[in-house]
C-alpha cells in the first residue's frame, strides 16, 4: 500500500509530545482510524485536523478521551440540528414570500 | 479604553488562590473554547477575554501590578516612572517601562496592552492557540448549486479554491480548514467559514431537495386530457394529462428535483401544480358553443 497520504503515529507522538497509548486509545474508541502497513501504524493525512482538534481539547482543556468522544458526538448533533433548523427556516420563507 | 475587571471575567473573588484561578479558567475555557463552540463569535471573544484574564492573574508579577493599580491603571506609567527613579538610586539598574509599547494584534485588549505592553504578551505562555476563524458570505444563483462546482475566492489577498457541493442549502455554512488567521505561539491556522446566500429562482421554488413549480394548463387539455411538455430544472419532460384535470392538481415527477447534498446521483422530486387557464375574449362562435355545452350539462 502506498503510504504517501498517511502519517506515521510515531511522527504524531513526537510532534504533539504525546505517548503512543493516547493514539491507540483514540483508535479503540473509534475517534481515529489507525492503519497498519508493514508493521508501522499510520493515520490518513485527511484526519489530521480532527486529530489536532482532539489534541487541543485534551491538552488545553484537560478533557479525557471519553469526554472528547461525548463532546464530538454532541457537536455533531448540534450540527445536524442547525442544518434541520436552516431547512425549516428556508421552508418558512416559501410561505412568507 | 475601559478598565477590565479580570476577576469578574474569571468569575472569582479578588482573594482567589492560584488553584482557584486555574480551576475557574479551566471551567470557562471548556465552555468557550473555539473547538467546543465553533463559528460562535461571542464565544470566541469571551475565550480571548478569559485567556487575557488568566494570563494576568495566573502570573504573580502581573497580578501584583494589576492589583496595585486596579482602576487607576491610567496612572500606572507615572507611578512606574517614580518607582524607577527611586530604584535607580537604590539599585542602579534599569527597570521595565510597561506603558510605552504599541499594539500589533487583536488578541489582547487595549487595556492589557496599555498596562503590560507587547513584552507582556505571551510571557510565560507555553500554550499554543488556533488562529482566528474567518467568515465570508457567497451569493449564488440556484442554478449554481445544482451541480458541484469549483470556485475561487480572494480572502486577504490570497486565492482560495474550493468545491461547492451540489445541493447546498441557502444559509448553509461550509468550513475550509486551515484558511483562517495565523495561529498564536505556533498554533494551527484558523478556519474559513463560507455561508451561502442562494437567490430564489423565478420559476422553481425549493424546499430541501424538492422543487415546486406551477404550470398553466389550457382548459381544453384539462377537460379532454392529452400530452404536454413541461420545463424541469435541467431540461424538459413530457407529461400525460388525465381528462378532467382540476385546478390546483399536483403531480410528482420523481427524481426531477434538486440534488441531495453530498449524495451524488440522488435527487429530490419535482412537484407541478396545474393552474387552469380560462379562455377570455371569446368569439361569438365560442360563446355559442360554450352556451350549448352549458345547456348539455344542466339537462
Amino acid at each position: 500500500m502506498n503510504t504517501e497520504n498517511f502519517i506515521p503515529i510515531n511522527t504524531l507522538c513526537l510532534h504533539y509530545k504525546l505517548e503512543i497509548n493516547f493514539f491507540n486509545t483514540l483508535n479503540e474508541n473509534g475517534l481515529i482510524e489507525i492503519q497498519l502497513v508493514d508493521n508501522i501504524e499510520y493515520v490518513h493525512k485527511e484526519s489530521i485536523y480532527e486529530i489536532e482538534k482532539i489534541v487541543r481539547m485534551h491538552k488545553e482543556l484537560d478533557v479525557n478521551i471519553e469526554g472528547i468522544d461525548v463532546v464530538l458526538n454532541l457537536l455533531q448533533k448540534i450540527d445536524t440540528l442547525q442544518m434541520e433548523l436552516l431547512k425549516v427556516r428556508n421552508r418558512l420563507l416559501l410561505y412568507e414570500n | 479604553m475601559a478598565f477590565i475587571d479580570y476577576y469578574k471575567v474569571l468569575e472569582i473573588d479578588k482573594k482567589a488562590t492560584e488553584a482557584e484561578i486555574k480551576k475557574a479558567y479551566r471551567k470557562l475555557a471548556r465552555k468557550y473554547h473555539p473547538d467546543i463552540s465553533p463559528n460562535d463569535k461571542e464565544a470566541e471573544q469571551k475565550f480571548k477575554e478569559i485567556n487575557e484574564a488568566n494570563e494576568v492573574l495566573s502570573n504573580a508579577e502581573k497580578r501584583k501590578k494589576y492589583d496595585a493599580y486596579g482602576e487607576n491603571w491610567q496612572h500606572a506609567s507615572e507611578y512606574e516612572k517614580a518607582n524607577q527613579q527611586q530604584t535607580y538610586y537604590n539599585k542602579s539598574g534599569p527597570q521595565e517601562d510597561f506603558n510605552s509599547y504599541g499594539r500589533d494584534g487583536d488578541d489582547y485588549s487595549s487595556f492589557f496592552e496599555s498596562l503590560f505592553g507587547n513584552s507582556g504578551r505571551g510571557r510565560n505562555r507555553s500554550q499554543q492557540f488556533k488562529g482566528t476563524d474567518l467568515n465570508a458570505e457567497l451569493h449564488l444563483k440556484l442554478e449554481e448549486v445544482y451541480t458541484t462546482q469549483k470556485k475561487t475566492i480572494t480572502i486577504n489577498g490570497k486565492n482560495i479554491r474550493f468545491s461547492i457541493p451540489a445541493g447546498v442549502e441557502n444559509g448553509q455554512t461550509i468550513k475550509i480548514t486551515g484558511h483562517g488567521g495565523d495561529g498564536v505561539s505556533g498554533g494551527p491556522k484558523g478556519d474559513l467559514y463560507i455561508t451561502f446566500s442562494i437567490e430564489n429562482h423565478p420559476n422553481f421554488k425549493r424546499d430541501k431537495d424538492n422543487l415546486y413549480s406551477t404550470v398553466m394548463l389550457d382548459l381544453y387539455k384539462a377537460v379532454l386530457g392529452g400530452e404536454i411538455t413541461v420545463a424541469t430544472f435541467d431540461g424538459k419532460a413530457k407529461l400525460n394529462i388525465a381528462p378532467g384535470t382540476q385546478n390546483d392538481t399536483k403531480v410528482k415527477l420523481k427524481g426531477k428535483g434538486f440534488p441531495v447534498y453530498k449524495n451524488e446521483g440522488h435527487f429530490g422530486d419535482l412537484y407541478i401544480t396545474f393552474q387552469i387557464k380560462i379562455p377570455t375574449n371569446l368569439s361569438s362562435k365560442e360563446q355559442e358553443l360554450f352556451t350549448e355545452l352549458s345547456k348539455l350539462r344542466t339537462i
